[in-house]
């Protein structure tokens, strides 16, 4: 495989730092229209069918943090905590469904054709 | 495409509810054959990207938005079944703590973003990929073709339940006109964004996306069948 460990921990730095900059950035700049969903709910007529959820009092509820009034810290503060919770759960959930110990078949096979050491590739 | 509660009656929202928990009981036992150590971490980020795409609205017109789904692309970047689980967490984690998506709409969102979004973008995928040559550079495109798939047909399937079970009666024909009509336009954006990650992440690391394992297989015993045409009998180890 193409670096070993520190490639891997580098590229997945990497890639959480652009769901941060997305979350806490890029989001900023998100259009405030309604989703196509929701147009189409009030389009038609059936909008107002729409109940709020009952988690509408939470603290992070529509992506922004109670007590914070600027809007750019309120969303990117919710957006992050957002983040904390999918990594977190997700991750967790994924690493112990994962089979431990192991890396792919490609990687296996490869093993196969002999000792590749690392840095080798 | 997050379905708050109140659209749907009681009945559609429970025997959704029973198809989500289906599809991620089914997803939990394949996903197993999908994670490593390796893969494992990554599709945490890949949910974890999906949560911070997704909260990025964009314009598609006469003041309509869209986000991602991220079906098509958790699908290609980690698999199907974890595909499934990827954004089977983000709409809970939205669900609980966003307010974004109803609680007894859950099953249903699962079920169209999770569930419809995930299959119809790895099955597109997986035939576009069939098509195009077995090249890493075919990747992104065929995921592109797919995830603009899977916005549209996720709106029709949430037709479909409306008119099953929605709370006011609308003609269907004009709930399908315009869902299908918004949701094309949302799939363009899907298409893009899922085209720009999958070739960023092809590009950098291709070992690590689930749905070029064949064009990598096929550049390795290129690669391998070069190595050994140009090495000297005897001298390869």
């Amino acid at each position: 495989m193409s670096g070993g460990a520190r490639s891997n921990r580098r590229f997945f730095a990497a890639f959480l730092l652009v769901s941060v900059l997305v979350a806490a950035g890029l989001s900023y700049f998100a259009s405030s229209h309604p989703d196509g969903l929701e147009f189409v709910a009030e389009e038609t007529g059936f909008l107002d069918r729409a109940e709020d959820s009952p988690t509408a009092a939470s603290p992070l509820a529509d992506y922004t943090t109670e007590g914070v009034d600027n809007a750019w810290a309120s969303g990117a503060i919710a957006g992050v905590a957002g983040l904390a919770l999918t990594l977190g759960l997700g991750g967790g959930l994924f690493w112990v469904l994962r089979r431990k110990g192991e890396d792919d078949a490609a990687d296996a096979d490869e093993d196969a054709d002999g000792p590749v050491t690392a840095g080798s590739r | 495409m997050h379905v708050p509660d109140g659209f749907l009656d009681a009945p559609t929202s429970i025997a959704t509810g029973v198809v989500a928990a289906g599809a991620v009981a089914v997803a939990l036992r394949g996903a197993r054959r999908e994670l490593d150590d390796r893969t494992a971490p990554m599709a945490g980020l890949v949910a974890t990207f999906v949560f911070a795409a997704q909260m990025v609205n964009f314009p598609v017109g006469a003041g309509t938005s869209g986000h991602l789904m991220g079906g098509a692309l958790a699908a290609v970047l980690v698999g199907p079944w974890t595909g499934v689980l990827c954004v089977s967490v983000v709409l809970i984690v939205q669900a609980l703590f966003m307010a974004d998506g109803g609680i007894t709409a859950i099953g249903t969102n699962i079920t169209l973003l999770a569930l419809v979004g995930v299959a119809v973008g790895w099955l597109v995928f997986v035939a576009v990929r069939a098509i195009l040559p077995r090249r890493l550079s075919s990747v992104a495109p065929a995921a592109a073709v797919a995830a603009l798939v899977s916005v549209p047909v996720a709106s029709l399937v949430f037709t479909a339940l409306f008119a099953v079970g929605g709370t006011a009666p609308i003609a269907t024909d004009r709930v399908l006109t315009a869902m299908l009509t918004w949701h094309l336009a949302i799939g363009v954006g899907e298409a893009v964004v899922t085209a720009l990650v999958v070739g960023a992440v092809v590009a950098s690391r291709p070992d690590l996306v689930h749905g070029a394992r064949p064009a990598l297989a096929a550049r390795r015993a290129e690669t391998a069948a070069r190595v050994a045409a140009a090495t000297p009998t005897g001298e390869r180890a």
